[in-house]
């Protein structure tokens, strides 16, 4: 274990990090939209990680210009794949939060899920 | 190829394009859409299921035009043709049990949107079950949470809601590390195949690279699914999900949903990493001692819960805890033992569900202990359903919970390190067991006025309510099949298992 390599590949480093914020921010923001929030950041650090290793130096878009064909023109069109089907599923899973939000916000009048509880409790439903 | 190849995806296709069918229905017709494409998917299960014991070997199913490496596909065997019989069986039982309280908690206008959802959360266990491909695994385990998110969140009450905000938090936390697992994965491999994986995963090993990061694919891997599973410290959203959800959603939730992402535990641990180097790995002790510990945490709270039906939600996790217990010995018999155990909680827990439901429905709809008391006099067949269900959670012999225990007994028998906490978790967890189970069953059978509580006289006999009746014995028959029938299941599922990997 060295730090050189930690260095060269700093990109997937950056991603790591971002997803713990992303992560830490689900799990811990009280407030909603923040949680909301911290779901994104953390899908798109696992997108960015996809589309490093999808790359290749110096090599093109995988869309086929004036009939090249060579593997050694394009990168990794895969995770480009993966990345716009996780894209779809963090959509709609971001819509759905988000109504669901909205729903707590218009009964509890609060964002805060913590003080959505205690209102909870204390209808005794 | 024959025409019965195809079925494991006509049933997937049918099941999700029943959804948005059910959108434009009315409710009525919704209902029999649903019921029958069920059925339908029930019936083309069964006939895999003959064709795979028939041909005896596991089959590939080739989607599209792109061949192994690059392609999708679907592999189906006897163990997943199996599974996909059952879980049929249990939805559509869960499904008419719960009939009457859907159309009693939930709006008219709404209620056909109520099978849209379960048509998209049929079809992704199935897809869960037959898929060779990770990352369509990953997309079917985002289908299957927004769908059973839906099916929380339809009863439109406040705490509902906040049920399924919690459920949706917590299984997007294990999403997004099922992802980031599979990104490591194929990073590693440089395949998306189940298959493929396992080659090139050997092929590691072999050469001994890449320790580290296979060993943080594997972690986070069992990690999000073991949060989506509600395995003992990611529990915290069951007893308010379960609890306050309509019947059928909570008899669905409990039997199906976390049992698909069980099954895809075992799939990653068979078919992609290689069940030997799983256990080399050291991740099933750990898995071990949270189901260890989830066996014992969730009968403890089961026991202090007044509330029938979070009483009902704890034990779940106690149950989870025990299939996690099962992956955690580490061979392949705590395996067997764990999927019997998959099996039996799915039929004793809907039908707890839906028995209870029975009880309450004859007490004012109070769900509190001691509101229940007597009310196994007054709803006859839900109150020996109950008794049936609590009894084969207990593992009373004849009923299937005692199968499962004595596979899981004799599973640890032949671990070297893991025999004496197994046993002591095992006994303990099924003292605990009796303990708020009889409880209950005492407290049901108590006649009111002796016990000096005012409570409901109302009684709703056998024949007011047929399809109940028929759903509950049905229940309870599948429960004793279980039981009296278990050594052709667990032949069946060995057989599976050898040809799964």
């Amino acid at each position: 274990m060295n730090i050189s390599n930690l260095i060269n590949n700093y990109e997937e480093a950056v991603a790591m990090l971002l997803f713990v914020i992303g992560f830490s921010n689900l799990l811990l923001q009280p407030n909603l939209i923040k949680k909301i929030i911290g779901m994104n950041i953390m899908d798109t650090a696992v997108y960015l990680f996809l589309a490093l290793k999808g790359y290749i130096e110096g090599h093109k878009a995988p869309i086929v210009v004036d009939g090249v064909q060579s593997v050694d023109a394009y990168v990794n069109p895969i995770p480009s794949g993966l990345v716009l089907t996780g894209i779809v599923v963090s959509v709609s899973v971001s819509a759905l939060m988000l109504s669901l939000t909205i729903r707590l916000y218009r009964r509890y009048h609060t964002l805060n899920l913590d003080e959505i509880s205690t209102q909870l409790k204390k209808e005794g439903l | 190829m024959e025409l019965v190849q195809n079925f494991p995806f006509l049933t997937i296709i049918l099941a999700l394009f029943s959804g948005p069918l059910c959108s434009i229905l009315k409710s009525k017709a919704a209902k029999w859409v649903n019921t029958i494409v069920i059925a339908l998917i029930l019936v083309m299960s069964v006939a895999v299921l003959i064709f795979t014991i028939q041909t005896g070997e596991a089959y590939v199913y080739q989607m599209g035009h792109f061949s192994a490496p690059w392609g999708n596909e679907i592999r189906v065997g006897i163990l997943e043709a199996f599974m996909a019989v059952f879980f049929c069986v249990v939805m559509l039982l869960c499904m008419l049990g719960g009939r009457r309280e859907l159309a009693e908690e939930v709006e008219e206008t709404k209620q056909n949107l109520y099978y849209v959802m379960v048509g998209l959360l049929l079809s992704s266990p199935l897809a869960l079950i037959y898929t060779n491909d990770l990352f369509t695994a990953y997309v079917f385990v985002e289908i299957n949470t927004i769908s059973a998110c839906g099916l929380i969140m339809i009863r439109q009450n406040g705490r509902a809601i906040e049920a399924a905000t919690r459920y949706m938090i917590m299984s997007l936390l294990g999403s997004g590390l099922l992802l980031m697992g599979i990104c490591y994965l194929y990073d590693l491999t440089g395949h998306l195949l189940m298959s493929n994986i396992k080659e090139q995963v050997a092929l590691l090993q072999q050469s001994g690279e890449y320790h580290i990061p296979l060993l943080i694919a594997i972690t986070l891997m069992s990690v999000g699914l073991a949060i989506k599973s509600a395995l003992f410290p990611f529990h915290s959203w069951v007893p308010d999900a379960y609890g306050y959800s309509t019947l059928s959603s909570a008899a669905i939730l409990s039997s199906l949903v976390s049992k698909g992402y069980i099954f895809l535990v075992i799939k990653i641990f068979y078919r992609v990493i290689g069940f030997d180097v799983i256990r080399e790995s050291k991740v099933i002790n750990v898995l071990f001692v949270f189901g260890v510990l989830g066996m014992i945490f969730g009968s403890v709270n089961a026991i202090r819960e007044n509330n029938i039906r979070r009483m009902i939600a704890w034990s779940s996790v106690a149950q989870i805890g025990y299939i996690y217990m099962g992956f955690g010995l580490g061979t392949t018999a705590g395996m067997i033992a764990s999927l019997f155990h998959i099996l039996s909680h799915a039929a004793t827990k809907s039908m707890l569900f839906i028995s209870a439901s029975g009880l309450t429905d004859v007490s004012n709809h109070d769900t509190d202990f001691f509101g229940l008391t007597g009310s196994g006099y007054r709803n006859k067949i839900a109150g020996v359903a109950f008794t049936a269900g609590s009894l084969s959670m207990v593992g009373i012999p004849l009923f299937s919970g005692f199968i499962s225990k004595v596979l899981f007994a004799s599973a640890a028998y032949d671990t070297s390190g893991k025999l004496i906490p197994a046993m002591i978790a095992l006994a303990l967890s099924t003292l605990l067991n009796a303990i708020y189970f009889m409880k209950t069953v005492i407290r049901i059978y108590t006649p009111s006025h002796r016990a000096g509580i005012e409570t409901d006289t109302r009684t709703i006999a056998i024949r007011e309510q047929p399809q109940k009746t028929v759903v509950l014995v049905l229940f309870i028959a599948l429960n004793l099949v279980l039981g009296l029938g278990s050594q052709p299941i667990v032949n069946l599922l060995t057989k599976g298992l050898e040809m799964f990997g």
